[in-house]
């Protein structure tokens, strides 16, 4: 065999040995959390299945699908108000074969609400994931009172109060307000005005505003470093800065946390269907949830995860949410189309005043 | 000599020239297919769609009005005049921060010592915006180092309040930029000569002439070429205003960011990120008339 002979030997292996591969790789788009590195490599054990995680959140996974029609992912994982809309105009998922799903595992009415909410033309489009809620962080030493949405405007923590500018404080600001922005998903022109005075409290109050956190990180920054005491927050970064300092805990608001959960979606174009039906299935398994949960601290949709979990996790869930806590959780129901310029008009009104 | 000979001729003289050009062509289609492909088509297909919205049937139409939209919502042109005048006077800052450096570096130490501090300078660069930022929110924040020593040492009793200011962006788009001000600047006063300053001297001419007069006119090319990088790195930067800036600091880019990502309004996104595009080399074109500098002299 000549070198020349050999590296042509040796390139046709390569290549065969790559499409090969090709074939079997598996390309998730999630959040930060979502796939742990443990159940990555057990999954790709037990299918040979080689797994590409990329991170990111609701608005880059749309605006990416949206840019591809749907390819270039095999599954995503998209919250579940966030589908219905974006599927009808955009094309960008495929409806979920509920057969493929061990439905058995999930916790049922969770499933039949995601199939629901995510339906487009009586299809649904998402299995659920985890759930978690929106309420407050706060500093117990601080600010003791704090208990209810409106205190993110109450005088009493002037210069100790922070939010994230973005469309979920908008509800909740009208919640603390002791009106039920859901109610007027159905009317465009009462949001609009529900929108405005929310708009206006925001800015008559954004003196007492310390600074808006934008993301997961600065927002554990600005309450841990004591830059604020009074803050909007995600429930498992709340008890997550709980273990390191006892005087901060995520608390449920009066008028009501706000719950969403996060789906599995497959994209329109997705190449190994197959293999992202074998994904779900795996994940939900009760012991590979819980490790999810123990890890992240979101609620899983895993019926049995439950007995598997740390014991650090019940008792942070029970800490902030009383029962009439929980049955007043807000679910985020679909976003109607064109809501969402409605508030991103008031969030740079609100982000531009003095 | 036969007809086949005569060809085979003909052939022999004119193949170096066909395969010079034929090898150019051949180096030149990967540069064309890159700024075809990524850069020439991905603009034109913005700009057609800047130029589109959705009618009630939800079909595409041509239309003004995502530039209109510009104009009448004042919140939109307010929020791009912010951002420009920010990005000038970041400029004109880094321009007053940065000159000293420069011609210390190039006039007064040796050039065995400059290369050393040159290093220092580019060392910041190296470990990318994102985290020069966080290094300055752990600098300034009010239970930060810096607020944590004043205290220490008796000077203040409350935490001076740094971060998540004006103040804290601007060091943030300056820190970032100011180094692109310094290199252009340094390779101009290199070039010139010492003996024209020291002439000046001897001819009793005044430390603040002879600058006014010999080093601005003379590094004036390199002022304006930094000056037109660091304003367009800062008219266009994104993660300063956004992380260090205030509760008030909404950037240009932040709501083309918004119009694209948050209300997935990419038709409105894109004739914003064209507005972007012309205004600012608008304020480019009118800066180098003013100056009374030409672009090819600042390029090169």
């Amino acid at each position: 065999m000549t070198i020349k002979s050999k590296i042509l030997v040796g390139a046709v292996a390569i290549a065969l040995a790559s499409s090969a591969m090709a074939k079997d790789t598996l390309k998730i788009i999630t959040w930060k959390g979502y796939a742990p590195k443990e159940l990555v490599s057990a999954f790709e054990k037990e299918t040979g299945i080689d797994v590409k995680i990329t991170y990111s959140n609701n608005e880059e996974m749309v605006a990416k699908l949206r840019a591809t029609r749907g390819a270039g992912f095999d599954l995503a994982q998209p919250s579940q108000d966030r589908i219905t809309a974006v599927q009808k105009k955009h094309h960008i998922y495929q409806a979920i074969d509920y057969s493929k799903v061990n439905t058995d595992q999930l916790i049922t009415s969770m499933v039949d609400a995601v199939k629901k909410n995510t339906g487009v033309d009586g299809k649904g489009y998402g299995v659920p994931h985890v759930y978690g809620t929106t309420g407050m962080i706060v500093n117990k030493k601080n600010a003791p009172d704090a208990k209810d949405w409106s205190d993110l405007w109450n005088p009493k923590y002037k210069g100790k109060i922070s939010y994230r500018l973005k469309r979920p404080l908008l509800i909740a600001a009208a919640f603390g307000m002791g009106k039920d922005p859901f109610a007027l998903y159905g009317d465009k022109k009462a949001y609009q005005a529900l929108i405005d005075e929310v708009e206006k409290k925001l800015i008559d109050s954004k003196p007492l505003v310390k600074n808006y956190w934008t993301s997961g990180d600065t927002q554990v920054e600005i309450i841990k470093s004591g830059d604020a005491d009074v803050i909007s927050g995600w429930d498992a970064k709340g008890w997550s800065v709980h273990k390191t300092n006892p005087d901060i805990d995520f608390i449920a608001p009066k008028s009501g946390a706000l719950g969403w959960i996060d789906t599995f979606a497959i994209p329109a174009k997705a190449k190994n269907v197959e293999g992202a039906y074998k994904w779900i299935n795996f994940i939900m398994r009760p012991k590979n949830a819980a490790i999810i949960t123990n890890a992240s601290n979101y609620g899983t949709a895993s019926k049995d995860a439950a007995k598997y979990l740390d014991a650090v996790i019940k008792a942070d869930f029970e800490r902030s949410f009383t029962a009439e806590d929980i049955a007043n959780i807000k679910w985020h129901p679909p976003v109607p189309d064109g809501f969402e310029s409605i508030e991103a008009k008031a969030l740079d009104r609100i982000k531009a005043a003095k | 000599m036969s007809q086949n000979a005569k060809l085979q001729n003909t052939l022999q003289t004119t193949k170096p020239k066909n395969s010079f050009n034929v090898t150019l062509y051949l180096l030149i289609i990967p540069v064309l297919l890159w700024l075809v492909l990524l850069i020439v088509l991905p603009h034109l297909d913005l700009l057609v769609s800047s130029f589109e919205i959705e009618n009630d049937d939800g079909e595409m139409v041509f239309s003004l009005a995502n530039y209109i939209a510009f104009f009448k919502e004042e919140i939109y042109w307010l929020t791009f005049v912010k951002t420009a005048a920010y990005a000038i006077g970041v400029t004109a800052l880094a321009f007053i921060i940065t000159f000293p450096v420069a011609f210390y570096l190039t006039k007064v130490i040796s050039k065995k010592n400059a290369a050393f501090f040159i290093l220092l300078l580019l060392i910041p660069l190296w470990v990318g915006e994102l985290v020069t930022v966080y290094g300055w929110m752990v600098l300034l924040g009010d239970h930060g180092i810096i607020n944590h020593f004043l205290m220490a040492i008796g000077i203040v009793d409350e935490p001076i309040n740094m971060l998540y200011t004006d103040f804290s962006m601007i060091i943030g788009l300056l820190y970032m930029s100011m180094l692109f001000m310094v290199v252009p600047v340094m390779s101009t006063l290199e070039s010139l000569d010492d003996s024209l300053i020291e002439a000046a001297s001897d001819l009793g001419a005044s430390k603040w002439t002879i600058f006014r007069t010999i080093i601005i006119p003379y590094s004036m090319p390199g002022i304006v070429s930094g000056a037109i990088i660091v304003f367009m790195l800062v008219i266009g930067d994104y993660l300063a205003p956004n992380i260090l800036g205030g509760k008030s600091s909404l950037w240009f880019t932040e709501q083309i960011y918004n119009k694209f990502l948050t209300t997935f309004n990419w038709n409105e996104g894109a004739a914003f990120g064209f507005l972007l595009l012309m205004l600012s080399s608008g304020i480019i074109w009118l800066a180098l008339k003013f100056s009374g500098q030409k672009l090819d002299r600042v390029g090169s």
